[in-house]
């Protein structure tokens, strides 16, 4: 065995041109510093143009004056806020109407969704027909038609439509009853939160158990009555402490109440039904995901239908379903920045819109609006991925 | 039993006729309109609900409706006025395009579809060629054939583009930029280089954290400011950067779902036949990647077309913008129902034969083990 060791592959010459790692490393060099160049370069002339247009930079224009009105404010605003209040205002409003559309589009979207597959043809052929039509129309169309063609040719004040006498709708908006909490509210509110709080023990404790001994305890309806009994429970015996302020027709206009403004249920209803659509779609791929074989093997084990639905079904269509969904809502919260179109005043109508007007300050307004959507869309991708680790099918 | 020698003939009893009410047509409403009281009830609420809004958005729409005539004068039946959208046709196509210029939208949208109708002919020689002239040639002519410049055309200024015309710009320049951009991007987002790896997912993040509009108020406000003195953009070239970037990251996570999907042996097979890297993408992955995303690709154009509209925030007129000055006309005022469902009708048009024939080229395309 007195061979020569074979030489190793690095002694062949090769051009340093095709060594990988060589090329690799000058690629990112020269890509980073093209980067950092083209920032410099901008950054320059942004500087640049607005010293010769004399805006001035940076952000103490958040403590200044706005001097200008906003249509609706969830905290108490008025001309004399400042800038920085405008923001908070804007981002409350996009919350607002994010969260209403989430819930009113994923209730639509989940009927539509078990109709589209419904025994029943002429359900499924309804459900089929809504979504075609629903998503292939651009929903900036969908906003300024309800606002424009449907909610103001709605009837004046004194001829409202009544909502089984409680709310009116009318060209001004929809009028609600607002409820007006009494002394013993918070009590109710004390109730609720301490039936959650059981509520959890008991399922635990119930998982538990099952672990153990194999019984079952019907978690479901003990954990609805502690929720929802308990708070019922606190209500009536503190003598029903809740009273409804009703809107009253006064002169030309309602008073009192909770006020809507049009421009808020016009976007709601259109991004809700545009949402819907969608969110129909991923519904129904997400039951037909679960094959069929699931179900047979589940009543082969004995499994009552209701049963199999709760224990096979649906916790494995929600795992196909979860993600898609959690985009839609990201998609839905990220459209609701249409309400511009209408005046309604969200985020970028109040800030991108009015406040860049005054200030003229566009490269930290903008900045700033997306900074917002960027947060909120990362918090949301940061939850899927959370979820999808949980919920992912552990394979042996 | 029998007794010998009678011989008893075997005769087969005449078959009975199918149960009336499981086949033909009785038994189809019955398996799928009535098979329970719920789905009774179900479908009779269906019924209802169709006879109260189709019944009167019929007699609307068509019957009641006027179609001829030169004012609103000439809408006596009570029902849609589409005299108001025959008269206002010109202006919802070209915009303000010069009255006298529009041959040459017409000579483009023309070629567009001359050059189109081949496509979906089977076992055409030279197919790629003419794809390839479609991608690359076509663009440059529409362009001087729309802007103007050479041969003595007169220039018309982007500002006086409107309607379907700018809408149907705006979105092919879209798709034609995107799916490139989108490709390099999810190529970039896969790479073992960490710094290119790094800065494509934050530039693919960043683009689709953000709502389409303010990249729109970016890319009209914030984007004069990032050019040297002197330079200025055009407001439609402007707005068709800010759809290029947001639409590209869209695009790059949907090739790269394709590319995740294509199993390790294809790159590895590819290498194995002394394949460079840009060789063995454009020869083996890729074109089996994106056969599979093509629902994804075609969904993400859709997506693209819809969006077009969001312009005219920024102070374009597409065919909505066009639409929505229409109804602000004094003279035609009160016709806002007629002129939305026109736009609606153009648009659900369009994105619905996108999505038809994005199946029917799934269907042409599976080399498939799908039963």
């Amino acid at each position: 065995m007195s061979e020569k060791p074979l030489s190793a592959p690095s002694e062949t010459k090769t051009s340093l041109l095709n060594n990988p790692t060589f090329r690799s490393v000058t690629f990112q060099v020269v890509m980073v510093l093209a980067v950092v160049a083209f920032f410099v370069y901008i950054a320059n002339n942004t500087l640049n143009n607005m010293a010769q247009r004399g805006i001035s930079t940076g952000f103490g224009f958040l403590d200044q004056k706005a001097g200008f009105g906003i249509l609706m404010s969830l905290i108490e605003y008025d001309a004399d806020h400042t800038y920085g209040r405008t923001f908070f205002v804007g981002l409350l409003n996009t919350l607002l109407v994010s969260f209403l559309g989430i819930v009113v589009a994923t209730i639509l979207g989940f009927i539509i969704g078990v109709a589209r597959l419904s025994a029943n043809w002429l359900i499924a052929r309804i459900a089929a027909a809504y979504i075609e039509i629903f998503r292939n129309i651009p929903l900036l169309l969908q906003i300024l038609f309800w606002y424009f063609a449907v909610l103001s040719a709605l009837p004046s004040p004194r001829q409202s439509l009544s909502i089984f006498g409680v709310g009116y709708l009318n060209v001004r908006g929809l009028y609600l009853p607002a409820p007006v909490p009494e002394p013993g509210m918070l009590a109710v509110g004390v109730g609720f939160v301490l039936g959650l709080v059981a509520a959890v023990f008991v399922t635990r404790w119930a998982h538990k158990r099952q672990e153990r001994t194999g019984q079952q305890f019907p978690v479901f309806y003990t954990g609805v009555g502690l929720i929802i009994g308990l708070p019922l429970l606190v209500f009536a015996a503190t003598g029903f402490p809740l009273g409804w302020d009703m809107p009253v027709l006064k002169g030309f206009n309602f008073r009192g109440g909770l006020p809507v403004i049009p421009e808020l249920v016009a976007l709601v209803l259109a991004l809700s039904i545009y949402t819907a659509a969608f969110i129909a779609e991923i519904v129904r791929a997400g039951i037909l995901a679960v094959s069929h074989g699931q179900t047979e093997a589940a009543r082969a084990l004995g499994l009552r239908p209701n049963l199999t639905l709760r224990l096979v079904v649906i916790p494995q269509a929600m795992r196909v379903i979860i993600p898609p969904l959690t985009s839609q809502y990201l998609n839905l919260a990220k459209n609701s920045s249409l309400a511009t179109a209408v005046g309604y005043p969200d985020l970028v109508a109040v800030w991108s819109g009015t406040t860049l007007n005054q200030t003229g300050q566009a490269v930290e307004i903008i900045l700033m609006t997306m900074a917002v959507y960027l947060t909120i869309s990362l918090l949301i991708s940061a939850f899927m991925n959370w979820y999808n680790n949980r919920k992912a099918l552990v394979e042996r | 039993m029998s007794q010998p020698g009678v011989t008893m003939e075997f005769k087969m009893h005449p078959e009975l006729p199918p149960p009336a009410m499981t086949v033909g047509v009785v038994g189809w409403f019955r398996q799928n309109l009535f098979s329970s009281l719920a789905n009774t009830i179900l479908t009779l609420v269906a019924v209802y609900m169709l006879y109260i809004t189709l019944v009167p958005l019929i007699q609307w729409a068509f019957i009641d409706s006027n179609w001829a005539g030169t004012s609103r004068d000439d809408c006596t039946g009570g029902g849609a006025c589409w005299v108001f959208i025959v008269k206002r046709l010109d202006q919802f196509i070209y915009g303000f395009y010069p009255e006298a210029e529009r041959w040459r939208v017409q000579l483009s949208f023309a070629l567009l579809a001359a050059l189109c109708v081949p496509l979906f002919v089977k076992r055409l020689p030279k197919k790629v060629w003419l794809g390839a002239f479609l991608l690359f040639v076509y663009p440059v002519l529409a362009f001087f054939l729309l802007y103007g410049g050479p041969f003595g055309l007169q220039v018309i200024a982007t500002d006086q583009w409107g309607g379907l015309m700018l809408t149907l710009v705006l979105s092919s320049v879209g798709m034609v930029a995107s799916l490139p951009i989108g490709i390099l991007l999810a190529l970039g987002r896969r790479s073992t280089m960490p710094i290119v790896r790094t800065f494509c997912v934050a530039f693919i993040e960043l683009w689709r954290g953000v709502p389409l509009i303010t990249v729109l108020f970016m890319s009209s406000v914030m984007l004069p400011l990032f050019f040297p003195e002197g330079v200025t953009l055009d407001k439609l070239v402007r707005a068709l950067i800010g759809i290029t970037l947001f639409e590209s990251a869209y695009m790059a996570e949907v090739v790269r779902g394709g590319l995740q999907a294509i199993p390790k042996g294809q790159y590895e097979a590819a290498k194995a036949l002394g394949l460079n890297f840009w060789k063995s993408m454009a020869l083996i992955v890729m074109p089996q990647a994106l056969k599979l995303v093509i629902p994804g690709i075609v969904n993400t154009f859709i997506a693209l077309f819809k969006d077009t509209t969001l312009v005219i925030i920024i102070g374009l007129f597409d065919i909505l913008g066009a639409v929505e000055a229409a109804i602000k006309d004094p003279s035609w005022l009160g016709y806002a129902i007629e002129g939305y469902v026109f736009a609606a009708l153009v648009f659900w048009i369009f994105c619905y034969g996108m999505s038809r024939y994005s199946q029917a080229l799934e269907r042409k395309l599976s080399t498939g083990h799908t039963q």
